[in-house]
């Protein structure tokens, strides 16, 4: 195997890896305002990702410096192609974390009540914008011989690219409803999965109506197998979630995630941004990736740090391991 | 305004805005995570009160400083791509690896154990709960190693090859990256710097709650003990970190006459070559001309800070714009940075970051305790300290009066001094974006019209003016009552294997937000 196809599948990991983990970070924040009925209820959501959200995020950024180290043109035609949804995006990412970190540090409910706002577009916003992002690159875009992006905003927004961010904005919220009935306790956790069915439903149309042109569009029989595999992952997690198994529908719902995310990446390979306008100009990963040395150099880090990464990341979510509920909600907040 | 040249105009706006922002943050989490760690190791080893309730008041302050930091990063990673994209494309093969590495080995870190440390009060041991915030100090610490490694490489690219087949650059040696001289003498600049900015933060806001104690408005005696620590600590920091800044300093700036002597020729607004070379205190009179009217030097200093002695001679913008016109091609003007800039922000750094070094230096002595103290003029570590200029003189109520206000003033000092620290060292390697290898007019982002690009950078600006005046009344709101002596710390040392009783789980948590 080439290193830039090594490269190819990082890369994928890193995204799969950060669907998975802010995916239910940006579900909770939709469903604190579809989920939770008062404020101290919003506090427990909010509770449940709080030691986690940051380096949830930092799975972005990886990603985001992996591909300008290992696909330099890659990250380049990306980022300025897709300019304004990624200053969307951008602004959304400043506003959230200030919003958690903020939020409790003022008791007027003015200031709380725009905080929980703020937390609830900015959760809702990426959540949709990442899926149409993923559905222009898997479909390939206006590519001109200098690996320019040269179509305009609005042809971003294909409704197959629509119906893209529809998919990750219902399957993050899903994903997030069953984190949270694993993470609280209470009338809220069986609230929650009840929420989790409905999503769940939800995403199963609009997945399978996504996956399925997907499939037709680009894909190919990797991506058929992953996309079997995302349909059977959800109806299981569906399943354990009516079962009250909610550790299983959790690591369910994450599959779903991982899978339908490794499936677009198939059916991207071994392209990483198709052209619209003619196959040569093309990113692959042959022609927008780093030299051989560089992409070494990168493995060794990656293989490296990649692990203690993981590690210690997982250390957290045990140490944090416990189910919230409103008792465990202070009534003054403390700091 | 010509188009093209209004691209990039937009675009460096943009890039310069949202850098040095982001670098108020960058220095202050870098320091505060350190000032942190150090009191709670100093609490969990002494148990004294003091050290517990100022971890507490500092942490809080942290966190409402690194939430910023953090925030304003992940633009820093985006926009080279958004509006710098033929940039990216040219260096990403070099400039990438380093930026990963800071996000794989740095962020991760850093993000993953402050979760642990705000959350982790009651859930983790006092010992693993000070080693995380010390994760944090060296994550942060470590990011800025990465970064400014890849900034160096724009200042002195080295470890690269350009290729001949696409004429880009690409990357033949990352230890030459990492490890060359203009990444170490900026890491240790600017680590210094960091220390010293939150030193003079520490020293601002205690010398504030001293002054109130010593006229009398401030009756709690536990505050006054915590902040007379931090005073302490943060003085004594920022005489080692002010130090440090000036022989970083004075390296890093050898280094530069040797790799880019137009920056520091513009740095000094030396027209014309001199042996031996003045350094300019500073000048009346236009910069940008070639003889300025009024001018105040120290003869032969220039000289000191290019080579270490005091007769070299220097190269001026003249000779050194010609050299590279010649080598480059072009015309000469074409090579000479704006020398306005250049030339006060090299003053304004020097001069903001050496104030709070020296204001520092007499705090250090004047507030000292024991050492050469008469008897009756000792002060108990609850009290606020007396100002003693020698064994048996205080400082006259006039002067001490100005003296605490000149602490707390300092505190934006060692902020401003950063701001203009970078501006220098980036807009006097201009027209360069790396140096030598790609001039900025070429670097933009071509996909990216003007209108998208001023749209981004007025959204940008816009939202961080508005953060920013957030940001600054939550700190001021949570600096100013001082610590809450109230808090107490767990009664026993938690243990990772959660409660002992039904009563204890179903306690509220912590911390909650």
């Amino acid at each position: 195997m080439h290193l830039h196809d090594l490269w190819f599948i990082l890369i994928a990991v890193l995204w799969t890896g950060y669907f998975f983990l802010e995916g239910f970070d940006f579900g909770i924040g939709i469903l604190t305002r579809t989920l939770a009925r008062d404020t101290s209820e919003r506090r427990v959501l909010i509770n449940t990702i709080g030691p986690v959200w940051d380096g949830n995020e930092v799975w972005l950024l990886t990603a985001g410096g992996a591909t300008f180290a290992a696909f330099p043109d890659w990250y380049a035609t990306l980022f300025s192609g897709f300019y304004i949804p990624l200053l969307v995006i951008l602004v959304c990412l400043i506003v959230r974390g200030v919003a958690f970190e903020y939020r409790a540090k003022r008791t007027e409910e003015r200031w709380q009540r725009n905080w929980e706002l703020a937390v609830f577009w900015t959760s809702l916003v990426p959540a949709f914008l990442w899926g149409v992002a993923f559905a222009n690159i898997v479909h390939g875009v206006d590519i001109d011989r200098q690996k320019n992006y040269v179509g305009t905003f609005w042809d971003l927004l294909s409704p197959y690219a629509i119906l893209g961010g529809l998919t990750t904005l219902v399957l993050f919220t899903f994903h997030g409803a069953v984190f949270a009935a694993l993470k609280t306790v209470g009338d809220i956790r069986d609230r929650a999965r009840a929420q989790a069915l409905l999503l769940g439903l939800g995403t199963a149309v609009l997945a399978l109506a996504f996956l399925i042109w997907t499939q037709a569009d680009s894909g190919n029989g990797w991506s058929l197998a992953a996309m079997i595999v995302a349909v059977l992952a959800l109806l299981g997690a569906l399943a354990a979630n009516q079962a009250g198994r909610e550790g299983w529908a959790f690591a369910l719902s994450g599959a779903t995630v991982a899978a339908a995310t490794a499936m677009l990446f198939l059916a991207l390979f071994p392209d990483v941004m198709p052209s619209t306008l003619d196959p040569a100009f093309s990113l692959t990963v042959t022609n927008a990736s780093s030299s051989p040395y560089t992409l070494k150099v990168m493995t060794v880090v990656a293989v490296v740090f990649t692990p203690i990464v993981l590690l210690y990341q997982a250390w957290t979510y045990w140490v944090f391991r416990r189910r919230i509920g409103v008792q465990h909600i202070p009534a003054t907040v403390q700091h | 305004m010509d188009l093209a040249v209004a691209h990039e105009t937009v675009a460096r706006w943009q890039f310069g805005i949202t850098t040095v922002y982001h670098f108020l943050f960058v220095p202050l989490t870098i320091s505060l995570a350190a000032v942190v760690a150090g009191l709670e190791t100093a609490w969990v080893r002494t148990g004294k009160e003091k050290y517990f309730h100022a971890t507490k008041f500092w942490g809080k302050l942290f966190l409402i400083n690194i939430a910023m930091g953090v925030v304003t990063g992940i633009v820093q990673e985006f926009q080279f791509g958004m509006n710098w994209s033929d940039y990216s494309r040219f260096v990403g093969d070099v400039f990438g690896a380093p930026l990963a590495m800071e996000a794989l080995i740095a962020f991760f870190f850093e993000s993953t154990f402050i979760g642990l440390w705000i959350f982790g009060w009651d859930r983790l041991p006092r010992k693993i709960h000070c080693a995380c915030i010390w994760m944090v100090a060296i994550g942060t610490a470590l990011s800025a190693y990465f970064i400014l490694a890849a900034n160096s490489w724009m200042q002195h690219p080295v470890g690269y090859r350009v290729d001949p087949a696409t004429g880009k650059a690409q990357l033949t040696d990352i230890g030459r990256v990492l490890f060359q001289n203009t990444t170490l003498v900026q890491v240790f600049h600017t680590l210094t710097a960091a220390f010293l900015t939150g030193a003079a933060f520490v020293v601002g806001i205690a010398s504030y709650h001293l002054w109130r104690a010593k006229r009398g408005k401030e009756s709690d005696r536990r505050k006054t003990a915590a902040m007379r620590t931090s005073l302490r600590l943060g003085l004594a920091m920022a005489v080692v970190a002010g130090l440090g800044t000036a022989v970083s300093g004075d390296s890093l700036a050898k280094v530069m006459f040797e790799q880019q002597p137009m920056k520091m020729a513009a740095a000094e607004a030396l027209w014309d070559t001199q042996a031996p070379a003045p350094f300019s205190i500073f000048a009346v009179g236009d910069v940008n001309k070639g003889h300025n009217d009024v001018e105040l030097e120290i003869p032969g200093i220039l000289s000191f800070l290019a080579k270490g002695d005091f007769s070299s001679a220097v190269p001026g913008i003249n000779d050194t714009a010609d050299a590279e016109a010649a080598k480059y091609g072009g015309q000469p003007q074409d090579y000479i940075p704006n020398i306005f800039v250049t030339y006060w922000g090299f003053r304004l750094m020097i001069g903001f970051g050496m104030t709070s070094f020296v204001a520092a230096l007499i705090g250090l002595w004047t507030t000292r305790r024991r050492f050469w103290l008469a008897e009756e003029f000792r002060t108990g570590e609850d009290e606020p300290p007396r100002l003693m200029l020698t064994k048996h003189r205080e400082m006259s109520v006039f002067f001490t009066r100005w003296s605490w206000r000149i602490g707390i003033l300092t505190m934006g000092f060692p902020l401003i001094a950063n701001s203009f620290g970078w501006i220098f060292t980036e807009m006097g390697r201009q027209p360069w974006v790396v140096f030598g290898l790609m001039k900025t007019a070429n670097a933009s982002s071509p996909s990216v019209s003007v209108g998208m690009q001023t749209g981004g950078l007025i959204t940008l600006t816009a939202l961080y003016a508005i953060l920013a005046v957030i940001e600054v009344r939550l700190l001021v709101k949570y600096a100013k009552p001082g610590p809450d002596t109230s808090e107490q710390p767990p009664a026993k040392d938690p243990t990772l294997r959660g409660p002992s009783s039904d009563e204890d789980a179903d306690k509220p948590l912590a911390f909650a937000y």
